[in-house]
């Protein structure tokens, strides 16, 4: 194409078409890579930045090159074995109970002879012989909070997920007023989660909540309240059952479109060769869900790993740090404690990690026809 | 191998009724095909054969057995549709052996049917692909295997050969006639395509608007249409139908006339007909010949000439308007605007009392 002609000129009427239209898309689409640059690519590239300095959120201090000092700080971990106390005579040390008793880990983590141990804390152990082996770290919230979120991911995975598959089964025949269902399962998605974390404080109140009244009522008064969010073993688990019920329906959209770009026909052969309804969601429905499956897996996966206002608003990563997750970590440090450059480091990891889980499942559900 | 017999059958959609009353008889190793424009209603009755599809009214026998309220799986019939309907995910091995799959047949018998369905297709070597692997073609044909793996009653036919392009369309048309032959069942085949059904059927059902229009052998049909839409539909290029006015009947002889034909006398078959009401004379184009000089009964100017070697097709616009078609057995070379003179055997010609639309 001659580019000095004038447009009017050139040869074909479609190349002009083409490179008038293309300036048009890029127009459209800069507002959306402006605010995606401005918003999302350069704040990354800045908390990288701030990993690896002292930076606080305000400081009249110089901000300082610091290396992955605090990469070190947060990811140290180490087992140490401690034996039991022993008498004189070497036998082992009973307490009341009848247990075998051990020396405190601050004997190590405190011990001039151990500089390597300096400054970290029990996060759990386990017996190993007449041995207590002892996982100690420099950061035992930021652990609790990676096991936390890890955790929430491997159980809101299958439950979101599989919980919306089965909605949008159940929601995908004809039958009448199934709208009105549709409608009914997909509300929760459009309320802000800030407005159902407060509802669900209040149905998970340990006093009067609703479902400890419901439970109570089932039971004729034989299930003793419990205290959902204000329990250890409790907490993470309300907060998950919580968190899948308000994206279910989100998840149940997607499962539906995909259902809905399986051809009717191969049901109709599926009918005529006489499968079962298990039988025909083996053969045709769910491989016709494949991409679908792929989708869904990891936008999951991804929201899971963000998982923030629920803690924020209904238990503060409490109680005893049942409920810390990475992100939550994040923002509390870089805005609660200051410590921006703490929280960076956070937010750096998070972002290695739900990278490096979407490639693994990238691979694993890759098609390999 | 089986009789299927449609007494008054009718199919409602909500308040528009699409299948009229339609009564049909397929005789044991029949191949009988439905032909008629699109949006007459022909997937609806062979659904309805299938057991897709409720029947609101009338009854469906196969094998001299109700089956209105039998499910598909049990009706003993196999269906093959236009758009292949295989799963892509499966190889072709799989897709041929998925119904015995689903009823946990053995692996001996599953390998030997596949097999076997195979050989008669001629697709051993395909049986290790996947349909992504296939064309349109061979897609067509794992489908065909997985209905010959079911060992029908009844094989079901709808439009299978409507997405192909026109050279794979002849000769997969020619297979599938094949395969009539070889296994000896009942078809029902379903199709808009008026080749289609002359060259397969035994016997032919032309539908239209939900309703029987004619049903019987091919040739029948085409050498005895019943009426204006069967005459028109059966054949390529269409019949010509020129209006003309009844001067004379006598008995089956009818005396017609119009300012396009000269004054003859055809067959009424049958038909009634009362002087001086309007009629519509039907000649197919191959049997309309060029006169010598002005000597034919056809006059008019030629139009357009399209010559084939052994065939020249010429539109002939008529003096009273309207426009006929000559299919002529010759290579011959005919001015465009020139006056033109046609004749044929008035025996050849057919008369409907109706007038076209
Ligand atoms: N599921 C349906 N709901 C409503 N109308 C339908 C349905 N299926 C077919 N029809 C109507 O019935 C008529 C016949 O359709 P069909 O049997 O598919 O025609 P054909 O196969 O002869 O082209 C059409 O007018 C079509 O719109
Ligand atoms: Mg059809």
């Amino acid at each position: 194409m001659d580019r000095t002609l004038p447009a009017s000129q050139r040869g074909s009427a479609m190349a002009s078409r083409l490179t008038i239209s293309n300036r048009a898309g890029w127009g459209f689409a800069l507002p959306a890579f402006a605010l995606i640059t401005i918003f999302i690519i350069l704040p990354f590239f800045f908390a990288f930045y701030l990993s690896l300095t002292n930076q606080r959120l305000i400081s009249p201090n110089p901000t300082q090159f610091v290396g992955l000092e605090n990469y070190r700080d947060l990811l140290g971990l180490s087992v140490i074995t401690l034996g039991p106390e022993r008498d004189e005579n070497g036998a082992a040390v009973l307490n009341e109970l009848g247990d075998l008793t051990y020396p405190r880990v601050r004997t190590v983590t405190r011990n001039p002879d151990f500089p390597q141990y300096r400054g970290m804390r029990e996060w759990f152990r386990w017996r190993s012989g007449e041995n207590a082996r002892v996982v100690i770290a420099s950061d035992v919230v930021f652990w609790k909070a990676l096991a936390n979120t890890l955790t929430f991911v491997f159980f809101i995975v299958p439950l979101q997920g599989g919980g919306a598959l089965l909605l949008a089964l159940l929601i995908n025949q004809k039958l009448r007023g199934i709208n009105f269902f549709r409608t009914i399962y997909f509300m929760p998605v459009v309320i802000s989660i800030v407005v159902i974390s407060l509802l669900w404080r209040f149905i998970y109140d340990g006093g009067d909540g609703l479902l400890n009244n419901i439970l109570g009522a089932l039971s004729f008064g034989l299930f003793p309240p419990v205290d959902w969010l204000g329990q250890p073993e409790t907490a993470l688990g309300s907060i998950i059952v919580m968190s899948a019920w308000q994206a279910v329906g989100f998840h149940m959209v997607i499962w539906l479109s995909g259902l809905q770009t399986i051809s009717p026909t191969l049901y109709e052969v599926a009918a005529i060769e006489g499968a079962s309804k298990w039988q025909t969601f083996r053969y045709v429905t769910w491989p016709g869900l494949r991409n679908t499956a792929v989708l869904v897996l990891i936008v999951i996966t991804m929201q899971a790993f963000a998982l923030f206002a629920q803690i924020d608003v209904m238990t503060n990563g409490g109680p005893l740090d049942s409920t810390q997750t990475l992100v939550f970590q994040a923002v509390e440090r870089g805005y609660g404690k200051q410590d921006i450059s703490g929280g960076s480091t956070i937010s750096v990891l998070l972002f290695f990690i739900v990278l490096l889980i979407s490639l693994t499942q990238r691979y694993l559900t890759r098609d390999r026809s | 191998m089986a009789t299927v017999r449609l007494s008054d059958v009718r199919k409602s959609f909500g308040s528009v009724e699409t299948i009229k009353g339609v009564d049909i008889e397929i005789g044991d190793g029949e191949f009988v095909v439905f032909v008629g424009p699109s949006g007459c209603g022909k997937s609806t009755l062979l659904r309805m054969i299938a057991g897709l599809e409720d029947i609101t009214s009338g009854t469906v026998e196969i094998d001299g057995q109700v089956v209105n309220d039998i499910e598909p799986k049990d009706r003993g019939i196999a269906m093959v549709f236009q758009t292949y309907a295989i799963f892509p995910h499966m190889t072709v091995r799989e897709n041929v052996a998925f119904g015995l799959t689903i009823k946990g047949a053995p692996k001996e018998e599953k390998e030997r049917r596949v097999a076997e369905a195979a050989r008669i297709l001629q697709m051993e070597h395909l049986l290790d692909r996947r349909p992504s692997e296939l064309s349109g073609g061979q897609r067509q044909r794992v489908a065909i295997g997985r209905a010959i793996v079911r060992d029908p009653k009844v094989f079901l036919f709808d439009e299978p050969l409507s997405n192909l392009d026109a050279a794979l369309r002849m000769d997969m048309r020619m297979e599938i006639g094949k395969l009539h032959q070889s296994l000896k069942a009942s078809m029902i085949y379903v199709t808009h395509d008026q080749v289609e059904a002359m060259t397969l059927a035994d016997r032919i059902v032309v539908l239209k608007d939900g309703k029987v229009m004619q049903a019987g052998p091919p040739m029948d049909l085409y050498h005895e249409p019943a009426n204006l839409f069967v005459a028109g539909f059966l054949g390529a290029p269409s019949m010509n139908f020129i209006p003309v006015n009844v001067d004379g009947v006598d008995g089956d002889h009818v005396t017609i006339s119009s300012p396009s034909v000269d004054r003859m006398t055809v067959r009424g078959r049958g038909r009634e007909f009362t002087v001086g009401q309007t009629a519509t004379l039907g000649v197919r184009p191959q049997y309309i010949r060029a006169a010598a000089g002005t000597d034919g009964m056809l006059h008019g100017h030629v139009e357009l000439t399209e010559r084939l070697g052994s065939e020249t097709v010429v539109d002939v616009a008529l003096p009273t308007g309207g426009k006929i078609i000559a299919a002529l057995p010759e290579d011959r070379i005919l001015a465009h605007g020139s006056e033109a003179s046609f004749e044929f055997d008035p025996s050849q010609a057919h008369l409907f009392p109706e007038v076209e639309r």
